[in-house]
């Protein structure tokens, strides 16, 4: 009987690490901290001022993004808004989806979920991941996504790399940003879109506690009471 | 005044009656174990679904254009909405492992054998239909995989010989799976499924309780009337119903004795269940599968489609088969086996404790197996995962067959008349 329970429980221990056994890229840990509310709002300013022409979060508000952000809708409105929308109004652009898609090959995607889609680690190893390649309609390829249609819009700021037959890349010239400031840049846009696909992520943690919490002692009391009655029963 | 009221409704309505006769005064045997608590977590389960899900539909928007994006309207407008829904989520899976807990200790401790044979039946129907809901409410997200893997199952009944194309369009109510799918699901998934559920349930303890419970050894704490001595039958007072027929031994009332333990291990198992809900909803990518924070789409597929983790087992059953038809067949092959077990096992001893050692080792290597199915059910399909597929298949229905042949003339101990201690 012990035997049977042993021999389950490390088949279900051992389930999850043989399906995970196969994946794609090697990605690199993004280390982004959804508590770092300056990291968040940097994030927010660096996609509404680069992503948001092509990428919407259609599914995210701007007042709840404000909210949680700790920026007050007044702020919002001077600093963050620039298009005329309201301050309940879904982060969206206006590019026409159909055009869009014979630009780039497909729509750009809607990224509010980017980040339970492909994880935080996949976003903050994409963007540090485009190569020159000049068989491609923009001159750019990327390692984690073969054949992307997007363009390196941060090359700017991240410079040109390029690919050796091993497949690592290097940087040919430099762009306006140190190695270190665009992997902290790309870091606060990996947190943003961490925080955009799950909004509601630190309240649960944080009520989890307390209801983990109050469930301990609650079992202690239930113990007790099974004890209670069961105490004549043998 | 309550005294008053209560005889004013037992007259009408025999309330107080069925309060005694299923918990205050209904003989539970003394020694049930730990794998006795999933009958009871099943149901708090079931009420979970219901409630939240009832909550949730107040929200969800059943068409091709508004599921997903409804879904994540509750996940960030709608107060607590995103609870709501990790409930549901967590709860679908929380389900089938309660189940699936709930079926290996029938299976421990013989809890099929005569006189439970419809009990269980009830019970794999009930399988069946929670299957059936699963599968169905999978779609609603409107996800990816909630698309692709319908279209995966669905187009399992097209294998069916003559009717098989137009079973599926029937299904579907389309040539593709579409808001007409989605819609009709809904509905299945909201009202008539949970309703057949309910139902069955409530056959199933009423089987029960007609029967009465197993345990861990196996005995009959129902003994012929007259039969026992006065001073060695259970001191408590059973409902005449039991007691009119049978010397109860062993035995303690329902309530408050097994009410108080089942609090006990309801707290444990919330606890559990909530440790994932708030720290891990998506469940390692198993409750929730990555490629379903994406929309529904219908030209690109993910780049690998599982149905989720509960169907794994069977899943692997239908793929390690390279004919869809044989592998169908043999898919639904592995549930009917399931409802037959009664029949099966020949046998008349009940439990484990007390049966050969070659049923333990027949016993071990059916768990063994199905988890190996269920895991490569997960897993994208390869020649090395097939071929384990198919060992392990075979250990599926080896079960079986192997425990149709021993059990007739099985090598078993003496069971006592008593349960000791």
């Amino acid at each position: 009987m012990k035997k049977l329970i042993i021999t389950l429980v490390a088949a279900l221990i051992l389930t999850p690490s043989l399906a995970f056994a196969n994946s794609g890229a090697h990605l690199e840990h993004a280390g982004n901290d959804l508590t770092d509310k300056a990291s968040l709002q940097r994030g927010f300013k660096a996609f509404i001022d680069n992503c948001l022409g092509c990428h919407q979060l259609q599914y995210q508000r701007y007042n709840r993004t404000f909210k949680d952000l700790g920026i007050s809708d007044a702020d919002g409105l001077k600093n963050w808004m620039y298009t005329g929308e309201k301050v309940g109004d879904h982060i969206t652009n206006t590019m026409p989806k159909a055009q869009a898609a014979k630009w780039f090959g497909s729509t750009p995607p809607d990224l509010t979920l980017e980040a339970r889609l492909r994880s935080p680690d996949w976003i903050y190893t994409y963007l540090r991941s485009f190569y020159v390649d000049p068989d491609r309609p923009f001159g750019v390829n990327n390692t984690v996504f073969k054949d992307v249609g997007m363009p390196h819009v941060l090359q700017h700021l991240q410079g040109i790399r390029t690919k050796d037959e091993h497949g690592n890349l290097s940087p040919a010239t430099g762009g306006s940003m140190t190695e270190e400031e665009y992997d902290s840049f790309v870091r606060d846009i990996t947190n943003f879109l961490e925080y955009t696909a799950e909004p509601s992520k630190l309240e649960r943690q944080r009520i989890g506690y307390w209801v983990l919490g109050y469930l301990f002692i609650l079992f202690i009391f239930a113990y007790f009471l099974k004890k209670e009655y069961w105490k004549d029963c043998h | 005044m309550f005294a008053n009221f209560m005889a004013w409704i037992d007259k009408r309505l025999p309330v107080t009656d069925a309060w005694n006769k299923h918990l205050a005064q209904y003989p539970a045997p003394k020694n049930f174990n730990f794998w006795y608590i999933f009958g009871s977590l099943a149901i708090l389960v079931l009420v979970n679904q219901l409630l939240t899900g009832i909550w949730l539909t107040m929200d969800y928007n059943p068409s091709g254009e508004g599921a997903f994006a409804s879904i994540e309207y509750i996940m960030r407008d709608v107060d607590y909405g995103w609870l709501l829904r990790y409930m549901h989520s967590t709860g679908a899976s929380a389900f089938f492992i309660v189940i699936y807990m709930h079926m290996f200790r029938g299976l421990l401790y013989g809890s099929y054998q005569k006189p439970r044979e419809l009990l269980w039946v009830f019970g794999m129907l009930i399988f069946l239909a929670l299957m059936a809901e699963a599968f169905m409410g999978y779609l609603l997200p409107w996800g990816n995989m909630s698309y692709w893997g319908a279209q995966v199952i669905i187009s399992l009944f097209g294998a069916i010989p003559v009717i098989g194309d137009d079973l599926t369009l029937w299904i579907r109510g389309d040539y593709v799976i579409s808001g007409a799918t989605l819609n009709r699901f809904f509905a299945l998934h909201v009202a008539a499924i949970p309703l057949v559920l309910v139902v069955l349930v409530f056959f199933h303890i009423l089987a029960l309780h007609e029967v009465g419970s197993n345990n861990p050894e196996g005995t009959t704490i129902k003994k012929p009337k007259g039969s026992v001595p006065e001073e060695e039958q259970s001191k408590f007072k059973f409902h005449k119903n039991y007691t009119d027929k049978y010397d109860i031994v062993d035995s303690v009332p329902f309530h408050p004795y097994y009410s108080v333990k089942d609090i006990m291990y309801v707290v444990g198992f919330i606890f559990i269940f909530c440790w994932v809900m708030f720290f891990h909803p998506d469940g390692g990518g198993y409750f929730m599968e990555a490629p379903n924070f994406t929309p529904a789409n219908g030209l690109k597929t993910p780049e690998h489609i599982a149905p989720v983790w509960y169907f794994g087992p069977f899943y692997t059953i239908l793929r390690i088969i390279p004919s869809k038809g044989i592998g169908a067949i043999a898919m639904f092959s592995a549930i009917i086996v399931l409802f037959l077990l009664p029949w099966f096992d020949r046998g008349v001893v009940k439990s484990l404790r007390y049966r050969s050692k070659l049923h333990t080792f027949n016993l071990i290597q059916f768990a063994i197996s199905f988890i190996v199915l269920g895991v490569l059910g997960t897993k994208p399909p390869s020649p090395m995962n097939n071929m384990i597929g198919i060992i392990a298949a075979f250990g599926y229905f080896g079960f079986f067959v192997a425990l149709w042949f021993y059990s007739k003339n099985e090598k078993t101990k003496p069971v006592p008349e008593r349960v000791s201690g």
